[in-house]
């Protein structure tokens, strides 16, 4: 993706691309009550990311976002594998889940489930495949 | 026991972060205390009040695949070789792999691999065994493979590869047989009930797929070949993985299985065939070989099947011999082949030819591999404990069980002699390794590297292996009552009767075959030279290899070519044969079965914004196919899709519209940049009769989607699960949304292999991609 010099663009994205990434971070925390979840949480924040690439270009990118997506991939297998483990250790079937409720200041009182663990390795995997898929073949040209 | 087996593979996760220090800590140091910890928490188990231990824990009871560990006297011996070998081996390690070698790399197939070992040796559920055993055949062909840029590693890699998946699939074969005609997936549950395999009328092809995985792991004769060729992988893994560990998983499915197959008496002719036949070839050919590391592979190779003929025996000196020496050789294989490291580091070469008289330059070297040849060739001295599973593996081949008529009689009556032949010849490779070496005169001209000893830190470990011979020569009854013995209990499936192990027998005719093996050994590694030209008759120019490599050679050139018959490139042809093939499959299924019905009691009004919108989608989706524009194209299908998460709004289902939303505005996004590879959008090109090709699969396909999404509707053969998930989604799942937490929970599997695919097809774009610009870079 080479910059492009549309102003309407940059400063459009500037606003809009906050605005989608916080969504879909409330979207991921949403998702076991609300619609919403990892996977679309994901996608949303691939779709904003991309959506600053196009409007700022790759080299500016890289040095707002130093990531390498290709690494959120196993990050996210190993955390939701890991999720899945965990069951066998408290002597559960593989990938049981569980949940319970809290009080926590401010917030009130919150539920907290393993599955939201199992959820954030679904939403970075997601993250980090769709990344992966665009850039490199964004940067493909021969 | 959970937490032993789970924490090699945990601290693999946190090996390439670890690594990134490697520069002031080699990574080495953190990995050798995971096998340190390992062998302490078992060897409390030590003693000679020994009860087997069983620990379960549940992984898919569903499926009655369970982690169920069950440590006997055959698990503890292999538990503890397996963590004191990987200890030692894994501190030696460090010594010989530089820091600029891809530590990270190398540490995590390491301790994967060890994990899984652990996990093959302790799993009483058969399918649970199977998985950790085809890891370890995986983190072999990585570990051997190691050193990617050599073209030799890769061919090695894939070869053992090849080989030993074959056997762990027919492997998996014997295992579901078993499983299904007793009901159970505990190996011990399918030996209280042995009868009904033993009477089964697929016994005999269930003996055959369950050795044919033993015989590939443990390289008998014919599938040895994989074993020379994966002395590629760096010397610590030979040690640990190809001569002390891995290849030693055959040797224990059949010892464990030993107490239900040996009933039957081709069990004892195959696997004793197949031993005593591997124990000849493979010491045969040990002498010819010219590589150090060669050596010690046909060494192996045959000392494998010297076990493996122990086992087929079945008696009771033969079973104890046998677990008795897998402990042996364990121990004088392991320093021999840190030796063989030792030289190659210290010299540059492993070729003998361009070895000998590195005595002078090397005597503490020199002093263990004395010790340690002299222990393998069974030289009959009070303080070698080679010498004592030798003498027993004569003894029990004089003493056979089995029946004496047809072909079991005539091999019983022949395996003295062999076995007399077999070890002549390793005593014969034990001294040419260590005359061929350290003594002679030197060619120090020859050598790339001026040799002098090695550093303290990379000879403790064979040190403490060449103690363990000498100690275990000097007292035997140390690890007798409280080790051994319960380890050839579990295997006999019945208490032995007390069993001492002496030097001194008297003038018995195992300790004359012994003096036989080393009066004819010594002559005949005396005059080595003189003899040498039979090679080139015996094997000749006939080989396994040859076998193996045309195999493999023609299958690449007949997929090759069937491939290329239909990939010509373009990706319209693989469009049209793709959904000509659904096409014809489906309604095919359908005519067949009468799937297509039409029920219409139960159909939803439709109502003036889903056929607004149904119209525009319609609209749409000809707007694309007739358009000449490529960026009209794009925009026009993206809007099919938008159409579509629009109807999904109607419908009340906001995840589904979310999700649909986002991917069709992430598809068009993708669309666009790859808009640059595209071609351009032609008329007129294509022949007429490509065009009507085209037309009639199009209205095909969309047809049989209309007909199968009316009769998935119509038809109902069950109740609808989703009552359930109404249900229970809140009780059990904690959460409103049910369409995550069927996502997260209840078919959370399901979704852990979606993101594992979406991850390997990411990985494979990323390596298309990159690999292609690599090569024209070139």
């Amino acid at each position: 993706m080479t910059q492009t010099n549309d102003i309407i663009l940059r400063t459009a994205t500037t606003l809009i691309a906050f605005i989608l990434l916080g969504f879909s971070i409330y979207l991921f925390f949403a998702g076991h009550n609300a619609p919403g979840g990892g996977f679309i949480g994901g996608l949303m924040t691939a779709a904003a990311i991309i959506l600053m690439y196009m409007a700022y270009g790759i080299k500016a990118m890289e040095k707002i976002l130093p990531i390498n997506f290709r690494h959120m991939i196993p990050v996210g297998l190993i955390i939701a594998t890991a999720t899945g483990v965990g069951g066998i250790l408290f002597n559960a079937p593989f990938l049981t889940q569980t949940f319970a409720y809290f009080q926590l200041p401010i917030l009130g009182k919150t539920e907290l489930a393993t599955a939201l663990v199992f959820d954030l390795g679904v939403y970075l995997a997601v993250v980090g495949v769709t990344m992966t898929i665009i850039l490199t073949i964004a940067n493909d040209r021969e | 026991m959970l937490v032993a087996v789970l924490l090699p593979f945990i601290i693999a996760i946190f090996i390439p972060f670890l690594s990134k220090w490697k520069d002031k800590v080699h990574t080495g140091f953190f990995v050798t205390i995971v096998p340190v910890l390992v062998f302490i928490y078992f060897v409390r188990f030590l003693g000679t009040g020994f009860e087997p231990v069983i620990h379960e824990y549940s992984w898919i009871p569903s499926l009655d695949i369970n982690m169920v560990f069950h440590l006997d006297g055959l698990s503890l011996l292999f538990v503890l070789l397996i963590s004191g070998i990987g200890s030692l081996v894994a501190f030696y390690s460090i010594f010989y792999l530089h820091k600029s070698e891809q530590l990270g790399h190398f540490y995590v197939y390491f301790l994967i691999f060890m994990g899984s070992m652990l996990g093959v040796v302790l799993s009483d559920n058969v399918f649970a065994l199977y998985s950790f055993w085809e890891f370890t055949s995986l983190s072999s062909f990585l570990l051997i493979g190691f050193w990617n840029y050599k073209k030799e590693s890769r061919y090695g890699a894939l070869k053992s590869m090849l080989i030993t998946v074959f056997g762990g699939l027919s492997l998996l074969g014997a295992l579901i047989f078993m499983s299904i005609l007793t009901n159970t997936t505990s190996i011990q549950g399918m030996i209280d009930q042995q009868q009904l395999i033993l009477n089964s009328e697929f016994f005999p092809l269930i003996l055959i797929l369950l050795l044919l995985g033993a015989f590939t792991k443990s390289a008998q004769f014919p599938f040895h070949i994989w074993l020379p060729d994966a002395m590629e992988a760096p010397t610590p893994v030979s040690a640990y993985l190809h001569s002390a560990t891995m290849v030693k998983a055959g040797i224990y499915l059949v010892a464990r299985y030993s107490p239900m197959l040996s009933a039957n008496e081709w069990f004892f002719i195959i696997v004793s065939l197949a031993g005593i036949v591997t124990l000849c070839w493979g010491s045969y050919m040990a002498v010819r070989q010219i590589d150090l590391k060669g050596i010690l592979a046909f060494s192996t190779i045959s000392q494998l099947g010297m076990i493996m003929a122990m086992l087929g025996f079945g008696t009771k000196v033969a079973i104890f011999g046998a677990v008795f020496h897998i402990l042996n050789h364990a121990t004088f294989k392991g320093s021999l082949f840190m030796i063989a490291g030792i030289v190659d580091h210290e010299a540059g070469t492993r070729d003998i030819r361009k070895l000998g008289g590195l005595m002078t330059f090397m005597p503490m070297t020199a002093t263990l591999a004395i010790i340690a040849s002299f222990s393998m060739a069974g030289l009959p001295l009070p303080f070698l404990n080679g010498f004592y599973s030798k003498e027993m593996f004569f003894e029990s081949s004089l003493h056979l069980e089995a029946a004496s008529t047809g072909f079991a009689g005539f091999l019983q009556a022949s395996i003295p002699y062999l076995a007399v032949f077999g070890s002549i010849f390793t005593f014969v490779y034990s001294m040419y390794f260590f005359f061929g070496t350290f003594r002679g005169k030197s060619h120090l001209e020859e050598l790339p590297k001026k040799p002098h000893e090695a550093p303290i830190g990379m000879l403790i470990s064979p040190i403490i292996l060449v103690a363990g011979v000498i100690i275990i020569g000097l007292f035997p009854s140390l690890i007798n009552e409280p080790f051994i013995a319960h380890a050839a209990e579990s295997v006999k499936g019945a208490v032995l009767e007390e069993k001492h192990i002496y030097f001194w027998h008297g003038f018995i005719p195992p300790f004359i075959m012994s003096i036989t093996v080393v009066v004819f050994g010594s002559i005949l590694a005396l005059s080595r030279k003189v003899w040498a030209p039979v090679y080139r008759f015996v094997p000749g120019v006939l080989s396994m290899n040859k076998v193996y490599d045309g195999t493999v050679d023609r299958m690449e050139r007949y997929s090759k070519n069937i491939t290329k018959g239909y990939m010509n490139g373009s990706l319209g042809r693989y469009v049209r044969l793709i959904l000509a093939a659904i096409i014809v499959i489906s309604f095919a299924f359908m005519a067949i079965t009468g799937g297509f019905t039409i029920d219409t009691s139960n159909v939803a009004e439709i109502t003036t914004p889903e056929i607004l919108v149904a119209i525009m989608m319609v609209i749409a989706a000809v707007g694309t196919a007739i358009t000449n524009n490529r960026i009209a194209a794009i925009l026009i299908l993206g809007v099919v899709g938008y159409g579509l998460s629009m109807l999904f709004v109607l419908y009340r289902a906001p995840d589904l519209a979310l999700t649909q939303l986002i991917v069709e505005t992430v598809t068009v996004a993708l669309f666009l940049l790859v808009f640059y590879h595209l071609p351009k959008l032609r008329k007129k090109e294509e022949p007429v009769s490509t065009k009507i090709l085209n037309l009639v699969i199009s209205v095909g396909f969309g047809v049989l989607m209309t007909m199968v999404a009316i009769s998935s509707h119509s038809s109902k053969f069950f109740d609808s699960i989703s009552e359930y998930f109404v249900d229970n989604s809140y009780k059990l799942g904690g959460g409103d949304n049910i369409v995550n937490v069927i996502l997260v929970d209840f078919r959370g599997l399901d979704t852990l292999f979606e993101i594992v695919v979406l991850g390997i097809a990411a990985m494979a774009i990323f390596g298309l991609i990159r690999l292609r610009k690599n090569k024209e870079e070139e």
